[in-house]
């Protein structure tokens, strides 16, 4: 298997490396994969509830080098995007950016599937603390 | 491992050097192939060009010197594994010796029965071969193995039964290394009258095989897997006590005694036979050196890391092979911090059915800890340098691995894992 530099990049170097608290009601988390599949990504995100902005995102993921880039690109790009926005990263935009080859699409759309996790937790939390104001967006 | 889109880099590898003066990249991928010896390569060097006869020609000395030069190689093929030239045939490789040995038996022995023995966890060389043999009719059985990886030799009494015409059990496994009980095997099959071929390309050369002790019917052999070259390989078939006939899977000029036509590849003919004969002379202390290295590899990365499983027996073992786990880190992954070794992982997302290693899974790993299986394969040319560099790197790769591991995490933590509901992709 052979890497892109940008793979290479994120796996050296992974941004936004860590956990945050996951009872915040301002902290939304995805958990996705599986251990026997071979890959498992924790995807958090922290809301402003006043503005909807991403705040901080934080990733960990046991996974390939594949997967792990495109989590962490994933945390680079949910960054100050609002949560809506965050929901239109596709898996197609990762692909492009890391130059994955057919075999790693699976990698990218965990990482899409983790960023709508963690935005579908932190959405659940919301509705828990205010349910009557809120809005459901499906 | 490139670094550079798809361009093999292997160039821009050869010119690094680690700090201590070992070069890198690292080769410790010997089940997978070896390089060649250069002993090896010398004595083939001729055949090329001065000596390009064919060894069919009869009547001029190009021939004769051809000829000669496969006999000799004939006679120290068979010196290393106890049998006579007569009973070696050269083939192009190993899965072409286990397709003959398999494909010809069945052929030959068919009005006697169509029932065949073989093992979950071997080579696709085999196991395919057998899948080949039931779509005509033949009946296999694939016995499971134990969490060692050895087969039960009670399992296999119990299913040879008066149609079983062959059992195909492997000598030594090319992914965990472990050595099955083929003397006890042999002695079955010769118990009951039943044929008894081994696929032992991982094994000759690196243990002692004697085709007659061991009683064995037909083996599989090829150079590459002991300093020789590819394409390369050999079948042995016994001519007495019993004699043991296969049917060709090529026909055409009747070499090798109308058992395999095809004019023979002289060079590498030469090349296997010098790779047995140094295997010959140098096995006791090779041995006694690759298990050395491999178990200072093994203390040096156990010591320093937790919860890090060895797949297999490690008593009957390979000298040179180790197969480790390490939990929650996938194997791709470390391969990828680790890219200036070459060793191999039973991780799924390492092959192309993004299945993991079916071997680690007869043996009843989780699918969890065979995606994070690493196999080392310690070499004639490894040395004590590369091992403590290779012991090191694997464990500062792993230990930062695990820091970006949520599995990690959890498990630090407390929870279960085997109770998490996980919300798994279907791929
Ligand atoms: C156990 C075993 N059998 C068969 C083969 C196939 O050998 P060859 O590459 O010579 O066809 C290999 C090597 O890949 C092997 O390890
Ligand atoms: S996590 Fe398995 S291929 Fe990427």
């Amino acid at each position: 298997m052979s890497y892109s530099d940008k793979v290479i990049d994120h796996y050296n170097n992974p941004r936004n490396v860590g956990s945050m608290d996951k009872s915040s009601a301002d902290v939304g988390t995805g958990l996705v994969g599986a251990p026997e599949c071979g890959d498992v990504m924790k995807l958090q995100i922290k809301v402003n509830p006043q503005t909807n902005v991403i705040e901080d995102a934080k990733f960990k993921t046991f996974g390939c080098g594949s997967a792990i880039a495109s989590s962490s690109l994933a945390t680079e790009w949910v960054k100050g995007k609002t949560v809506d926005q965050a929901l239109e990263i596709k898996n197609t935009e990762i692909v492009k950016e890391l130059a994955l080859p057919p075999v790693k699409i699976h990698c990218s759309v965990l990482a899409e599937d983790a960023i709508r996790a963690a935005i579908g937790d932190w959405k659940k939390k919301q509705e828990a603390t205010k349910p009557a104001a809120v809005q459901t967006v499906q | 491992m490139s670094t550079n889109g798809n361009k093999a880099t292997l160039n821009d590898h050869e010119q690094r050097t680690a700090p201590n003066g070992i070069k890198l990249p690292i080769y410790m991928d010997n089940h997978a192939t070896t390089p060649m010896d250069p002993r090896v390569l010398e004595e083939m060097l001729p055949y090329f060009m001065e000596k390009f006869g064919n060894a069919a020609s009869r009547n001029h000395p190009f021939g004769w010197v051809a000829e000669e030069a496969v006999e000799l190689s004939r006679e120290r093929i068979a010196k290393l594994i106890g049998a006579s030239p007569k009973e070696i045939i050269f083939t192009s490789g190993a899965t072409e010796s286990d397709n003959l040995a398999i494909k010809g038996v069945a052929e030959m022995y068919r009005e006697k029965g169509n029932h065949i023995i073989t093992a979950v966890t071997e080579h696709k060389a085999v196991l395919d071969t057998c899948k080949h043999l039931e779509k005509f009719g033949f009946r296999v059985t694939y016995l499971p193995v134990q969490k060692d990886g050895l087969i039960d030799l009670d399992d296999l009494k119990r299913t040879m039964d008066d149609k079983t015409i062959l059992v195909t059990i492997m000598a030594a496994n090319n992914e965990i290394g472990v050595l099955q009980p083929i003397a006890e095997i042999g002695k079955l099959c010769r118990e009951r009258g039943v044929i008894f071929h081994t696929d032992a390309v991982q094994a000759i050369g690196k243990i002692p095989i004697d085709v007659n002790k061991m009683n064995i019917d037909v083996a599989s052999i090829t150079g590459h897997k002991l300093y020789g070259p590819k394409g390369a390989g050999a079948l042995y078939v016994r001519r007495k006590n019993p004699r043991v006939q296969i049917v060709p899977l090529i026909d055409g000029g009747g070499h090798e005694r109308g058992m395999r036509s095809g004019t023979l590849n002289v060079p590498g003919i030469v090349g296997l036979g010098k790779a047995c004969s140094l295997a010959m002379e140098e096995m006791p202390q090779e041995s006694v050196k690759l298990a050395g290295l491999r178990d200072h590899l093994k203390n040096s990365i156990m010591s320093r890391l937790d919860e890090v499983y060895i797949n297999g027996s490690m008593e009957h073992r390979l000298p040179g092979n180790l197969n480790i786990s390490f939990a929650y880190v996938e194997g791709e992954s470390l391969l990828m911090g680790i890219n200036d070794i070459a060793v191999s992982s039973g991780s799924a997302c390492t092959s192309a059915t993004l299945e993991p290693s079916y071997v680690l899974k007869a043996l009843g790993t989780g699918d969890d800890l065979a995606h994070s299986s690493i196999r080392f394969g310690i070499g004639r040319f490894n040395t004590e340098a590369e091992v403590d560099y290779v012991a090191d790197r694997v464990v500062e790769t792993v230990l930062r691995l695990r820091e970006l591991s949520p599995l990690y995490e959890m498990a630090k933590e407390g929870v279960d894992l085997k109770n998490v509901k996980w919300a798994a992709e279907a791929h």
